[in-house]
């Protein structure tokens, strides 16, 4: 066990020196995920309010389309490549970016609040002893100071808070995924590419990957997904709950579900909605058959539209909803069915 | 084997406060309950030690000196010892400043094999303090655990990622921090609770801990609240009561077009 090192944040850090804005990009099987192409919409507008360079760091083996990146915004791309990369794995990822934010001391770091950056990015802000803010879902660079302001939903969502990291570098901060649209492609931008080969101890690890297994009940995984049909206890049974999924697959849609569907055994807990589960903030999210208890309504209450159907006309789901219908779900939801449906045959 | 369970305990319902100039939450010990998905691993704990009898869990918690109701609720579920660290100079700390506390902590109590958590605590929901602690404790960190298989020198994890699960081997010492898959929640015994009454357990002061007070509370938080403000929630919600035709659905599907949604 290695030593545990005080050391103050009071620590003078030279500021000044600190230059430019690091997204942390992500890659699945070599292939860039979306997730990266909206750091790169927060990144770009971060980058041109400061008048610095926005970089993208990737790890992993091989890349498709490195060019992508920087078409879709960066200036340059730090692609830190090494076998061991291929997969997450704490230590060696965490010991790398590391790495390169000594060497290149960028003021600005933001990466996606998915598991990879809720669990390296902690690491790296501890040890690049800086602070860091979870779960944005806006981030905005003021006027005066020239600071990060990072701004979260806190305590279920009931209220935002705005937070500075004012004495020190990086500002780090993850932002919650689908909170920005991926950043267009522009075929005119240039940029670099810059190969890191951190082969040695930063690649070292007591961990060992063995497997990812898919989920296919996730083939839409809700986290990402632009449209949810999420289901509570008013779908009554496992039998009932398969409209959710009927509707979801005929939308190309995400399934979610509430506490109670999960505990029912109706659904499972990666599609768990709330508090406990995922919070999710996609275009679209149809809830229905749920009451509206404050734990769900935390977890998905971001959402661009929420469409909800109830037969309560007092149920909470309707208090954030954009559009409520006031109905039996199982009358309601198949006349949704097989309005989709023929919509779909037209088009 | 010596696991180390970190209970954090949290408002029990949802009237928690904000200091309205600082910013930090004010918790003030009524009705509080242990981070459900703490439970969750202290659950887990309690299963290995089931197999494996020769298994120690000691609860850890930073808070309040009413925390220590989390740490006796800990052993009256099975844990068999607790320590709480407490002291004014940590209030106010964010999660680098509490992670260096709570990794301080953990090392005045021992050698351990494996500490485990939630991977989110249900009040200020950041998800970051377990892997901050990992990092000063010189451990790794395993993340979003929702099942765990204990080998002889160390443990295999499955991760609950995007899309799919990740099965990754590491060695002890580790840190788990884990969500609700990971096994059910228990409930008190009788034994339990006689013992978490007859049961002393000691507090953590920075007296014994020995930071630089520089480095605590919000002196030693690197991040700082700037403003709090209540988000705009309150939509123009168009209500319809469905009936036997179509049209509240036609209306829906209109909605969801000129939203741009469809």
């Amino acid at each position: 066990m290695s030593m545990y090192v005080n050391c103050s944040i009071a620590e003078a850090k030279n500021l000044s020196e600190f230059k430019g804005v690091f997204i942390l990009g992500e890659q699945r099987d070599g292939k860039i995920q979306a997730v990266t192409f909206e750091l790169l919409t927060w990144g770009r507008g971060i980058a041109d309010d400061l008048g610095c360079e926005l970089a993208c760091v990737l790890l992993g083996d091989e890349i498709e389309n490195l060019d992508e990146v920087i078409l879709r915004g960066a200036d340059k791309v730090f692609f830190i490549q090494d076998p061991i990369f291929k997969n997450f794995l704490t230590q060696p990822y965490s010991n790398a970016i590391t790495r390169l934010v000594n060497e290149e001391k960028p003021e600005v770091i933001i990466a996606g609040a998915t598991t990879t950056g809720r669990t390296v990015m902690p690491l790296v802000a501890a040890k690049t002893n800086t602070g860091l803010t979870a779960d944005c879902t806006e981030l905005t660079i003021d006027p005066d100071t020239k600071l990060l302001l990072q701004t979260r939903p806190a305590i279920g969502g009931n209220i935002m808070a705005t937070i500075k990291t004012p004495d020190t570098r990086p500002q780090m901060a993850t932002v919650r995924p689908r909170s920005a649209k991926q950043s267009p492609v522009d075929t005119s931008r240039t940029g670099q590419i810059i190969v890191k080969n951190y082969a040695g101890a930063t690649t070292m690890t007591v961990e060992k990957f063995l497997e990812f297994i898919i989920d296919t009940t996730q083939a839409v995984s809700i986290e990402e997904a632009d449209v949810i049909i999420a289901g509570g206890k008013g779908m009554k049974n496992a039998a009932g709950f398969k409209l959710v999924e009927e509707l979801a697959d005929l939308m190309g849609a995400a399934v979610g579900a509430t506490r109670d569907a999960v505990e029912l055994g109706w659904s499972t807990y990666p599609h768990q909605i709330g508090l406990s589960g995922k919070t999710v903030s996609p275009k679209l999210i149809i809830a229905m058959g749920i009451a509206g208890k404050i734990q769900f309504l935390a977890g998905m209450q971001t959402s661009d539209v929420i469409v909800a159907i109830n037969k309560d006309p007092e149920a909470q789901i309707f208090k954030v909803a954009d559009f409520g219908i006031v109905g039996d779900v199982f009358e309601v939801v198949p006349m949704l069915i097989e309005t989709v449906k023929k919509m779909k045959a037209k088009a | 084997m010596k696991i180390i369970v970190l209970v954090k305990q949290v408002p029990g319902t949802d009237s928690v406060k904000l200091d309205p100039v600082t910013g930090v939450m004010v918790r003030t010990g009524k009705d509080t309950i242990i981070n459900p998905l703490d439970e969750n691993a202290l659950a887990e704990a309690i299963r290995i030690k089931n197999t494996y009898p020769d298994v120690k869990i000691t609860a850890v918690s930073m808070g309040p000196i009413s925390a220590m109701k989390a740490i006796k609720e800990a052993i009256a579920m099975g844990a068999d010892d607790g320590v709480l660290v407490s002291g004014r100079e940590f209030a106010g700390s964010d999660t680098i400043a509490t992670a260096k506390v709570i990794a301080a902590a953990i090392k005045k109590t021992g050698d351990f094999d494996m500490i485990l958590c939630g991977e989110r605590a249900t009040d200020g929901e950041t998800g970051q303090t377990a892997a901050m602690i990992a990092h000063y404790l010189g451990v790794p960190a395993q993340t979003y655990v929702s099942a765990l298989e204990v080998l002889e020198d160390g443990v295999i994890v499955k991760r609950t990622v995007e899309s799919g699960f990740e099965r990754v081997q590491v060695t002890f010492p580790v840190l788990v921090s884990v969500n609700k898959d990971i096994s059910d929640t228990g409930f008190p015994t009788l034994d339990g609770k006689l013992k978490a009454k007859k049961v002393d357990v000691p507090m953590l002061g920075n007296a014994e801990l020995g930071f630089d007070k520089s480095e605590l509370g919000l002196t030693g938080s690197p991040t700082r609240v700037v403003k709090i403000f209540s988000p705009k929630l309150s939509r123009d919600t168009i209500m319809v009561k469905a009936n036997a035709t179509m049209q509240p659905i036609d209306e829906l599907l209109s909605f969801l077009v000129q939203k741009d949604v469809l």
